[in-house]
C-alpha cells in the first residue's frame, strides 16, 4: 500500500492537469438575471452605471419607440447581463466542488469514547470522538489515541489512504474524511459551521470572497476613469448644443457606455474567482484572496531541503576506485555488496552500477550470504560461496575491518573520504576480503540528489527577482554545497524554528514579502509570519491555522506554482485594463462623427473605418462592446499567459498584446459588425 | 538667413543651453532643500513671519501652511488693487473693480498671472511691484515647495513628517528665485527691456504723431514672470511689446527662462531620491512630448493652407513677425507647455491645428515640462498611474520607487487625475449654457467654442495665456475663471500633499528583477503615451467641436 506520505512528490515543472468543471449554462444565466439588482451591482461601479443607462434609456425607449432606439438599448441590457454571466460563469467553476464537499459533510452521529452517540453538530472543541473502520470523521480534530489509514479523497481528490496517528507532526484529522483502518480517539478542534470543509465550501463558491486590496484600488481608478467620461460625455451637450448639433440622450448614452472601462469593469470579480479557482484547481485552498495577491510579489521564498529541493534520501553519486583497483572491478562490487540492501541508499548503489557501467542486476546469487546493516558493526555486505566477503559501511568501520584482517589501506583512501565530507556528501567505503587478503576497494559517494528541474525553477524565479533560501538541519558546509548545486541564492542552515522566524522578521524588516511552507506545529509561527505561509495538509492543524493556504497535496514544490499563480492574477488585471483602454480610441471614431458630422461636415473626416451611416455606426459600437466581454470571459477564467522573465521582458510583451492589440482590434471588430448590422432594416 | 535655418538654430541654442545648466543648477536645487543651515536673512524672515524653523511638520500641517499663506497673499493684493487710487507710484491708476481685483488677486497668487485686465491702463507702479512682482516670486516658491514635499514623500521611510513649508518657501525665494532673478535681469536690461520707474513719456514718432511711451520696472518683473512660469505681462501685449521682448535673443532668453526651473527640477528629484536615473526619465518625458509638440506647432503654423498664406512662407497674421514665424511657435510652445502663459503672438490667429496644440499643451495638465513645481508633481501623479497599470501588467502590487501603490495612494492620484478636467469640462459647459458666458465671445461657430474652451483650459491648468478673441474682464468671467484658478491650483496641491504624506509614512521594497524599472525608455515611453491617452480620451468630444471642427471644415 503506498500512502500519500511517501508518493512521490510531483515531479517540478509538470504540474498535475488541474481539474476543470465544465460551464454550465442554465444556472450561469439564472445567476446573470438574478444579479442585475442594482443593490448588488453597486459594488461593481463601471456595471452599474451601464445599469443606470439601460433603465435611462428603457425608459426613453418607451417613450419615444424606435428600432435604433430599442435595439441601443437591448444591448445595453446585454452588457450588464454579459459582465453577470462573467462572474457566474466563474462561481459555477467552484459549485461543482462545494458539491461535492457538501456531500461529505453529512455525518450527522458521532459516538464518545463512552459509547454515548451525540449529533455531529454539536461537537465542540474539546470534545473527543471514538471514530471505526468505515466511519467518517464527524469534525476537525487531532488524534489523541491510535492509528489509522484515512481516505481523504473527498477533499484532496487523492484516492490513496494516508496514514494518521497520535503524537507527532501526523495527527491531524479533518471533517468528512474516511477511516478505512483501525480505530481512532479524536479530539475535536474546530467549531461547528467553522469546519476546514466548510471554510472550503465558502472559499470555492466565492461566497466569502473579499475584494483584495489591489482588486479595490484598481476599483478606484476605474471609478474614476468612469466619472472622466461621464463629465466629458455630459458637458458635450451644451457644446454641441451651441454646435447646432445637440445629441438624442440615447446617443450619449451610449457614448458614455462604449466609453467606460466596462471590458474590465465586467470581468474584475470574474478574473479574482477565477484565480482562487485556478488555486483550488492545483489543490491549494487560499484562507483569502489577499494571500493570492502577496504571492505574486513575493521576495524571497524559504523552501525545505528535504523533499522540496532534494529527494528525500541521499543516493549513490560516484564510484571512487582505490588506487590499485578497477573501477569496473569496483562497481561490480558495490552491487553485489549492495543487491540484499533494500535501503534507498543501498538500490541507489545498484542503480549507479547499472547505469554508469552497464551492470545488469543479478537476480539470484546461490550460496551467498548476506551481512545486515547492524548499529553495531556500521556495515553490511555479502559473504560469497568463493570466499570472498565484501563489506561496505562507514569509514571508520570499514578501514578497521581491512586493519583488523590485516590489510592496509591507502592514504589516498582517507583523502577521499574527507573530500567527500567536506563536499557534503557521505562516503560509504567499500572493502573485499579474499584469498589475496584484505584491501579497500573504493569509496562510494553517497550524496543529496537535487530534484530534476529544479536548477532551472530557481533561474526562472531569479530572473522574476524571487531570492531563494534554503532551510536545512544540515550544518553550513554541507548545505552550501547543496545550495550551490541546485542554485539557491542563500541557505538557512542547522535551522531552528526560531532561526526561520527570525529570518522571516529580517526580511521583511528590509520591505521584502516572505513565502515559506511548514508541516509541523514548529513551524506554526513562522508560518503566521510569513506573507505567504503554505500548510501541508498532512501538517498539524496548528500549521494549518496558522498559514494562509493550506496544500492538499502536501508538496512543498507547489509553492513555486502558486506564486505564479498570484503573479498571473494580477497580470491579467493589468492587461485587460490596457485593452480595455486602448479600445476607446477606436470607439471615438466610429461615435464622434456619427454625432457630428451631420451638423459639422469636417467631421465626416474622422470616419476613418467609413461606417454605414451614424446609426449604425453608434449601434456597432455597443454592440461590439458588449460582445468583446464575452469574447474574454475564458481568458479572465483561464488568465493571462504568463511567462517568467524579467519585468521589463514581461511588460514589454504584454504592452505589445494587450496596448496595441487593444487599439487595433476594434477597429476591426466594429467595422465588421457594421456591415452586418448595416443590412437592419432601420439602421442603414 | 531663412526662417527655417533660424528656427532650427534657436532651438539647438535653446536645447543646448539647458543641458548646460540641468546638472549644476539641479544639484544646487537639491541642496538648497536638503541643507541643514540657514543662512542669515533667512533667519530674519522665519523671526519676521514667527515660525520656528526647526520643526518639521505632517502633511496636513505643511497644507495649512501653504493654504494660509496664499489665502494672505490673495487678500493682501486684492485690498492693494483696492486702495492703489491712495497710494504713492500709482501712476495715477484708479481702484480696480472689485470682480477684477478679486480675478487678479487669485489669477497671481496661483501661478496663473491670467490678465482680464490691460497692465499698462490698469495697475501703477506700486501693485506691480509690491503686490504681482511679489506673488511672481512666492506663487512660485509654493509651487515649488510642494514639489520637494512630495519628492521627500519617496525619498522618506516610515516617517510623518514632510518637512517645514515655510523653510522650503523661503529659501526657493533667497536661494533660487531671486539669484536667478538678478542674473537674468542683467541679461535682459543689456538686451534692451526697460528698466526704470518713470510714469512714460510723450515721444513724438517720425509720422509727426504722439505717442505715449510707458515706462516701468520691466526687467525685473519680466525675468521672474518668465522664470517662476507666471506669464503676468507688465504690459497688456505682454512679450510681444518691443519693452518686455525688444530682440529675437531676448525672446529666445525668456524660452529659456521658462523652461530652465521645470525642466530642472526632475534632476532635483533624481538627486533627492537618490537614483538620478529617475530624474532623467521624467525630464526625458517632459522633453519628448515639449519636443514633439513644438515640431508640430511649427510644421502647422509653416504648412498653413491658402495662397497669401504660402506666399508669406507661414500663416504670419498675429505671429510676432519681427522674429519670423518659428520662434512664435516656439514661444507658443514654450508658454503653454509650462504654465506661463507668457505670450509674444496671439494664439487666437493660430491656423486651427497650431490652435489645438497649444490648448492640448495645457490640457496635459501642464506637465510638459509644466509649471515650477507643479510640472513635477503633476509628472510624478501621472508616473503613479502609469507604475499601476504597467506594474499590474509585470505581475506584481504597483511600486514606484519602492512604494507600493495601494488603495489610498491609487485615491489621491485618481482624484488628482480627475480634478482639473472637472474643472475645464464644467467650466466651458456653463459657459456655453449661459449667455452671459456666450456674451462675451467675439467669434461664433467652432472658433466661438475653441475660445471658451481656451480660457477655462488655461484658468484650471493655471496657465494664464489667453487665446485673444474672448471679452474676459465681465463678472462672470472674472468670478468663474477665478474659482477656476483657485480650485485648479490649490486641490490638486491638496492631493498632492495627502499622497506624499501616505508615501512617507510607508517603508521601501527593495528592487528586485521582478521590479518593473521605472527609469528605462520603456516605461519613460509609456508614460508619455498615458499622458497623452488620458488628455485625449477626456477632451476629444470637446476638442472635436473646437478646433478640430475648424480645422476640417
Amino acid at each position: 500500500m503506498t500512502t500519500a506520505l511517501e508518493r512521490p512528490p510531483a515531479p517540478a515543472g509538470e504540474p498535475r492537469a488541474p481539474r476543470r468543471p465544465e460551464v454550465r449554462w442554465g444556472p450561469t444565466l439564472a445567476g446573470a438575471v438574478r444579479k442585475l439588482d442594482p443593490r448588488g451591482l453597486v459594488r461593481q461601479p463601471v456595471v452599474f452605471v451601464v445599469w443606470v443607462g439601460s433603465v435611462f434609456s428603457t425608459v426613453l425607449g418607451i417613450a419615444e419607440p424606435s428600432v435604433f432606439g430599442w435595439l441601443v438599448t437591448g444591448w445595453l441590457w446585454a452588457t450588464v447581463l454579459f459582465a453577470n454571466a462573467a462572474e457566474a460563469v466563474a462561481e459555477g467553476r467552484g459549485r461543482a466542488q462545494a458539491a461535492t464537499l457538501r456531500a461529505a459533510r453529512t455525518t450527522t452521529v458521532a459516538v464518545r469514547p463512552d459509547g454515548t452517540e451525540v449529533p455531529a453538530a454539536d461537537l465542540r472543541p474539546g470534545d473527543r470522538v471514538v471514530v471505526v473502520a468505515g466511519q467518517v470523521v464527524p469534525g476537525d480534530g487531532d488524534v489523541v489515541e491510535g492509528i489509522a489509514s484515512v481516505d481523504e479523497s473527498a477533499i484532496t481528490g487523492e484516492s490513496a489512504p494516508v496514514i494518521r496517528e497520535s503524537g507527532g507532526d501526523r495527527c491531524a484529522v479533518t471533517g468528512g474524511t474516511t477511516v478505512l483502518s483501525d480505530r481512532i480517539v479524536v479530539q475535536i478542534t474546530s467549531r461547528p459551521g467553522e469546519t476546514f470543509v466548510d471554510r472550503m465550501i465558502a472559499l470555492v463558491e466565492g461566497a466569502e470572497r473579499q475584494r483584495t486590496p489591489n482588486e479595490i484600488a484598481l476599483n478606484i481608478l476605474l471609478s474614476s476613469l468612469t466619472i472622466v467620461f461621464l463629465l466629458a460625455v455630459v458637458t458635450l451637450q451644451p457644446l454641441a448644443l451651441y454646435s447646432g448639433a445637440g445629441q438624442s440622450t440615447i446617443v450619449l448614452i451610449a457614448l458614455v457606455v462604449c466609453l467606460i472601462p466596462t471590458t474590465i469593469g465586467a470581468l474584475l470579480s470574474a478574473i479574482g474567482i477565477a484565480g482562487m479557482d485556478r488555486l483550488v484547481q492545483r489543490n491549494v485552498l487560499a484562507m483569502s484572496g489577499r494571500a493570492v495577491e502577496a504571492a505574486g510579489d513575493v521576495n524571497t521564498l524559504l523552501l525545505d531541503k528535504t523533499g522540496t529541493i532534494t529527494l528525500g534520501n541521499r543516493q549513490a553519486a560516484e564510484f571512487v576506485a582505490a588506487p590499485d583497483v578497477d573501477e569496473r572491478e569496483m562497481a561490480d562490487a558495490a552491487q553485489l555488496a549492495s543487491l540484499a540492501d533494500e535501503t534507498p541508499e543501498g538500490r541507489s548503489v545498484v542503480v549507479l552500477a547499472k547505469h554508469r557501467y552497464g551492470l545488469r542486476e543479478r537476480t539470484d546469487l546461490p550460496g551467498a550470504e548476506f551481512v545486515p546493516f547492524t548499529a553495531q558493526t556500521r556495515m553490511s555486505g555479502v559473504d560469497l560461496p568463493d570466499g570472498r566477503t565484501l563489506r561496505k559501511g562507514a569509514a571508520g568501520a570499514v578501514t578497521g575491518w581491512v586493519r583488523a584482517l590485516g590489510g592496509t589501506v591507502a592514504t589516498e583512501v582517507g583523502d577521499v573520504v574527507d573530500g567527500i565530507s567536506a563536499a557534503g556528501g557521505t562516503p560509504l567505503v567499500l572493502a573485499e576480503h579474499g584469498p589475496a587478503g584484505a584491501r579497500v576497494l573504493g569509496v562510494i559517494h553517497l550524496k543529496d540528489v537535487v530534484k530534476a528541474g529544479m536548477r532551472e525553477r530557481f533561474d526562472e524565479l531569479r530572473r522574476m527577482g524571487i531570492r531563494t533560501v534554503m532551510i536545512t538541519g544540515d550544518n553550513e558546509r554541507t548545505a552550501r554545497a547543496i545550495a550551490a548545486e541546485a542554485g539557491i541564492d542563500d541557505v538557512l542552515a542547522e535551522a531552528t524554528p526560531e532561526d526561520k522566524l527570525a529570518l522571516i522578521r529580517r526580511e521583511q524588516e528590509g520591505g521584502r514579502l516572505v513565502a515559506m511552507t511548514g508541516d509541523g506545529t514548529n513551524d506554526a509561527p513562522a508560518l503566521a509570519q510569513a506573507d505567504v505561509g503554505v500548510a501541508m495538509n498532512t501538517g498539524t492543524t496548528a500549521a494549518k491555522e496558522a498559514g494562509n493556504m493550506v496544500d492538499l497535496d502536501s508538496d512543498p514544490t507547489k509553492l513555486i506554482e502558486i506564486v505564479e499563480i498570484g503573479k498571473q492574477l494580477l497580470i491579467t488585471r493589468g492587461s485587460l485594463t490596457t485593452f480595455s483602454i486602448a479600445n476607446d480610441l477606436a470607439k471615438y471614431f466610429a461615435i464622434l462623427p456619427a454625432m457630428f458630422a451631420g451638423s459639422v461636415p469636417g467631421l465626416a473626416a474622422l470616419d476613418v473605418m467609413r461606417l454605414a451611416s451614424p446609426e449604425s455606426a453608434i449601434l456597432s459600437a455597443v454592440v461590439f462592446n458588449a460582445l468583446v466581454i464575452v469574447a474574454l470571459v475564458p481568458l479572465a477564467l483561464r488568465g493571462v499567459r504568463f511567462r517568467p522573465g524579467p519585468a521589463e521582458a514581461v511588460l514589454r510583451r504584454n504592452l505589445l498584446v494587450y496596448g496595441i492589440g487593444g487599439v487595433l482590434a476594434p477597429f476591426a471588430g466594429i467595422k465588421l459588425i457594421d456591415l452586418l448590422v448595416s443590412l437592419l432594416p432601420g439602421i442603414a | 538667413m531663412s526662417d527655417t535655418a533660424s528656427g532650427w538654430l534657436q532651438v539647438a541654442l535653446l536645447v543646448a543651453a539647458l543641458v548646460a545648466v540641468h546638472r549644476p543648477l539641479g544639484d544646487w536645487m537639491a541642496r538648497v532643500f536638503t541643507d541643514a543651515r540657514h543662512w542669515r536673512v533667512e533667519r530674519l524672515v522665519y523671526r519676521a513671519v514667527g515660525v520656528d524653523a526647526g520643526t518639521e511638520q505632517r502633511w496636513p500641517v505643511y497644507l495649512r501652511s501653504v493654504l494660509t499663506f496664499s489665502a494672505v497673499g490673495v487678500l493682501f493684493l486684492y485690498l492693494l488693487q483696492r486702495v492703489q487710487g491712495r497710494l504713492p507710484w500709482s501712476n495715477g491708476m484708479a481702484a480696480v473693480e472689485p470682480s477684477s481685483a478679486w480675478n487678479t488677486a487669485v489669477s497671481f497668487v496661483t501661478n496663473t498671472n491670467w490678465q482680464g485686465y490691460a497692465g499698462e491702463s490698469t495697475m501703477g507702479h506700486l501693485v506691480q511691484m509690491a503686490g504681482l512682482a511679489v506673488q511672481n516670486f512666492v506663487s512660485a516658491a509654493v509651487g515649488i515647495a510642494v514639489a520637494i514635499a512630495l519628492v521627500r514623500g519617496f525619498a522618506r521611510t516610515r516617517t510623518d513628517v514632510l518637512g517645514n513649508s515655510w523653510v522650503d518657501v523661503t529659501r526657493a525665494v533667497t536661494r533660487i528665485l531671486l539669484p536667478l532673478s538678478v542674473l537674468g535681469a542683467v541679461v535682459l536690461v543689456l538686451g534692451g527691456v526697460v528698466q526704470n520707474l518713470s510714469s512714460g513719456t510723450d515721444a513724438t514718432t517720425v509720422a509727426g504723431a504722439t505717442q505715449f511711451l510707458p515706462g516701468g520696472p520691466v526687467a525685473s518683473q519680466e525675468v521672474i514672470k518668465e522664470l517662476g512660469t507666471n506669464g503676468g505681462g507688465f504690459y497688456n501685449a505682454n512679450s510681444a511689446h518691443p519693452f518686455e521682448g525688444p530682440s529675437a535673443w531676448v525672446s529666445l532668453f525668456q524660452v529659456f527662462l521658462i523652461l530652465l526651473i521645470p525642466l530642472t527640477l526632475p534632476r532635483t528629484f533624481g538627486r533627492m531620491v537618490g537614483d538620478r536615473r529617475q530624474g532623467l526619465a521624467i525630464a526625458g518625458v517632459m522633453a519628448a512630448l515639449a519636443a514633439a509638440s513644438l515640431a508640430l506647432t511649427t510644421w502647422a503654423q509653416a504648412r498653413a493652407g491658402g495662397a497669401a498664406t504660402q506666399l508669406a512662407g507661414a500663416a504670419l497674421e498675429g505671429q510676432e513677425v519681427r522674429f519670423g514665424s518659428p520662434l512664435s511657435s516656439l514661444f507658443g510652445a514654450a508658454t503653454t507647455l509650462t504654465s506661463t502663459g507668457a505670450v509674444n503672438s496671439m494664439h487666437d490667429s493660430y491656423t486651427p491645428a497650431g490652435g489645438l496644440l497649444t490648448m492640448a499643451n495645457m490640457m496635459l495638465g501642464e506637465v510638459a515640462p509644466g509649471g515650477v513645481g507643479s510640472g513635477l508633481y503633476g509628472m510624478l501623479v501621472l508616473a503613479l498611474v502609469t507604475v499601476f497599470v504597467a506594474g499590474l501588467m509585470v505581475g506584481r502590487t504597483p511600486e514606484y520607487l519602492g512604494k507600493k501603490l495601494g488603495r489610498r495612494e491609487m485615491t489621491l492620484a485618481s482624484l488628482y487625475v480627475l480634478a482639473t478636467p472637472t474643472l475645464v469640462l464644467v467650466g466651458t459647459a456653463v459657459a456655453m449654457s449661459t449667455d452671459a458666458g456666450r456674451g462675451s465671445m467675439l467669434n461664433d461657430g467652432p472658433h466661438g467654442l475653441s475660445e471658451v474652451l481656451y480660457a477655462f483650459t488655461s484658468a484650471a491648468n493655471n496657465n494664464g495665456s489667453a487665446f485673444g478673441g474672448l471679452s474676459a474682464n465681465t463678472t462672470f468671467y472674472d468670478v468663474a475663471l477665478g474659482l477656476a484658478m483657485a480650485f485648479g491650483r490649490f486641490l490638486p496641491i491638496v492631493l498632492v500633499l495627502a499622497l506624499a504624506g501616505r508615501l512617507a509614512s510607508q517603508g521601501r521594497a527593495p528592487a528586485t528583477a521582478g521590479t518593473l524599472p521605472t527609469h528605462r525608455p520603456l516605461f519613460a515611453g509609456l508614460l508619455g503615451a498615458v499622458v497623452l491617452v488620458v488628455v485625449g480620451l477626456t477632451y476629444l468630444p470637446a476638442l472635436s467641436l473646437g478646433p478640430i471642427a475648424e480645422g476640417l471644415s
